[in-house]
């Protein structure tokens, strides 16, 4: 089962993997972006960090409506509300349960993907977030440590595609050949998962 | 990259310090990130609040005051401010008579405005919104985000401000934005790529003999590469690639923006360049504008806007202004 402290364990670990890796956002946000997504995203999940330890939310639900909430009133562009509605909606869809099965968050989380590519209109294969993540959620049934590789490989196969939404999309066939931000950024998000679950 | 900057985090805040330092007629609330016209509230009238990303000065919080918008929130340097800011510009400007948002066409900048829109009417506040998308060099819109909101914004807010000012109800101010924005394309040109503060280096690498065509405002590079050309040639390329996508049957409002790295004498080499094409291809210029309006940072470059202008826009346009970044009339 997994509790608040779980939740609260993925947030932070995201918050230091961003920290660690918000040089090399930012640098694949240059070519086909606007240079910014490495420091967009520290910015929010250093406030998650801090807003968590100072509300200390006592349900899994509640630790990921809170992050979300904080995400979307901090980080700003397409990535706030997008990473902003992936928690809100997944912290929603567990309700008020105080422990949630392993299987309830996997339900959660697609709920969670689902409403992004619903906000933002992306599908897979768009060059997008949803790269990583569709298949995260996937293969979530074979584990944690399944889920992660499935997202690192997402991350890595975007980089032939074209881009068809946000800014890199402006680019046409010029995206052609970079990895996306997003979906790398997506893939740090799914890896603290695993780490926070202690693989 | 040196830069006039302390560190990078607080360039933004710094800069909201100065510009409340020298505005005094701003409420410049620096920790919220909102710009307010200090008279706001004004009875009876419709407020326009806007807001993007930082690093388009004079865009947009140089455009608040009388005549135009009442309130701007800026965001991070290229990132959209978010819904919180939004909502506070909203409730500090909204007199009864409604808000206005005008929202220049990015996922950030839409999506963020739309949850703010749904929050301000949760409070009350009766909101309208027009989408900015005036830039033709975005060609494929069915695989792309749609057609960027560039240079077209500052005849938005302009007119649409000016209509707001003479007391004309939200559902009208809204629809004169709306046409201020069909009836206005834009295309761009970078001859240097930005240098974003946190990146510290130009965003592209653009080598000296070339230039890149079809350029938008975040320093993100444009559709197409060629080597570099005079600009008589740029001229013949932006504005031909405007009239490719508009066939103005009424005068234009012509703005030859600078991208914040080219200097005004350039500016006016290409400005008259400009007007050579336009009256080449039979095209009347009411009105035109030259100078940095909507700018990426120290990008070195110019877009070209044009927007028809019947009667009664033309005489909103010309109603008076006084913001930091236009003024005339008062």
């Amino acid at each position: 089962m997994l509790d608040a402290d779980f939740f609260r364990r993925w947030m932070t670990a995201t918050a230091a993997s961003v920290d660690r890796e918000a040089e090399r956002l930012t640098a694949l946000d240059s070519p086909i972006g606007d240079a910014d997504h490495g420091s967009n995203l520290q910015r929010g999940f250093t406030a998650v960090a801090a807003e968590l330890e100072k509300e200390a939310p006592r349900t899994p639900g509640a630790v990921l409506t809170l992050a979300g909430r904080q995400l979307i009133s901090t980080v700003g562009g397409a990535s706030g509300p997008l990473y902003g509605t992936l928690l809100r909606r997944t912290g929603k869809a567990l309700g008020e349960a105080s422990e949630v099965s392993e299987d309830q968050f996997a339900q959660a989380l697609r709920a969670g993907v689902d409403a992004v590519m619903t906000l933002g209109g992306a599908a897979p294969g768009d060059k997008t977030m949803i790269d990583a993540l569709v298949p995260a959620v996937d293969a979530l049934g074979d584990g944690f440590a399944a889920s992660r590789a499935a997202a690192e490989e997402g991350a890595l196969a975007t980089t032939p595609l074209q881009a068809r939404k946000g800014r890199a999309s402006y680019l046409g066939e010029r995206s052609i050949g970079h990895q996306d931000p997003g979906a790398t950024s997506s893939a740090l998000l799914i890896a603290a998962l695993a780490e926070a679950h202690g693989e | 990259m040196k830069m006039l900057i302390n560190v990078a985090e607080t360039v933004v805040a710094d800069a909201l310090r100065g510009m409340a330092a020298a505005h005094p007629e701003l409420v410049v609330d620096v920790d919220n990130r909102v710009i307010v016209r200090r008279d706001a509230p004004v009875a009876g009238k419709v407020a326009l609040v806007s807001g993007g990303g930082s690093g388009h000065e004079p865009l947009h919080g140089g455009f608040v005051g009388p005549g135009m918008l009442s309130a701007a929130c800026p965001g991070e340097v290229f990132t959209s401010p978010v819904p919180d800011q939004m909502v506070r510009a909203a409730a500090a400007v909204d007199s009864g008579a409604g808000v206005l948002f005008i929202v220049k066409n990015y996922t950030g900048d839409v999506l963020n405005f739309d949850m703010a829109a749904e929050l301000a009417e949760d409070e009350g506040i009766q909101v309208a919104k027009v989408l900015v998308n005036d830039d033709v060099a975005v060609t494929d819109s069915l695989y792309t985000a749609g057609r960027r909101g560039t240079g077209a914004t500052l005849f938005v807010e302009k007119i649409a401000g000016a209509a707001a000012d003479e007391g004309q109800p939200l559902e009208r101010v809204e629809a004169i934005g709306r046409q201020v924005n069909e009836n206005a394309r834009s295309f761009g040109v970078a001859l240097s790529a930005c240098t974003t503060p946190a990146k510290g280096s130009p965003t592209f690498d653009l080598p000296p003999g070339e230039l890149e065509l079809g350029i938008g405002i975040h320093g993100e590079p444009g559709r197409e590469r060629r080597a570099m050309m005079t600009s008589g040639e740029i001229a013949d390329f932006a504005v031909g690639a405007v009239l490719a996508d508009m066939t103005p049957r009424n005068p234009v409002l012509v703005l030859v923006n600078g991208m914040g790295g080219t200097p005004l004498l350039e500016l006016y080499g290409f400005n008259a360049e400009v007007q050579r094409v336009l009256a080449e291809r039979g095209v009347a210029v009411a009105h035109t504008l030259v100078g940095n309006y909507v700018t990426s940072l120290d990008m070195a470059g110019a877009s070209v806007t044009l927007c028809q202008v019947d009667e009664e826009l033309l005489r909103l346009w010309n109603a008076p202004v006084k913001t930091p970044g236009l003024r005339w009339g008062m």
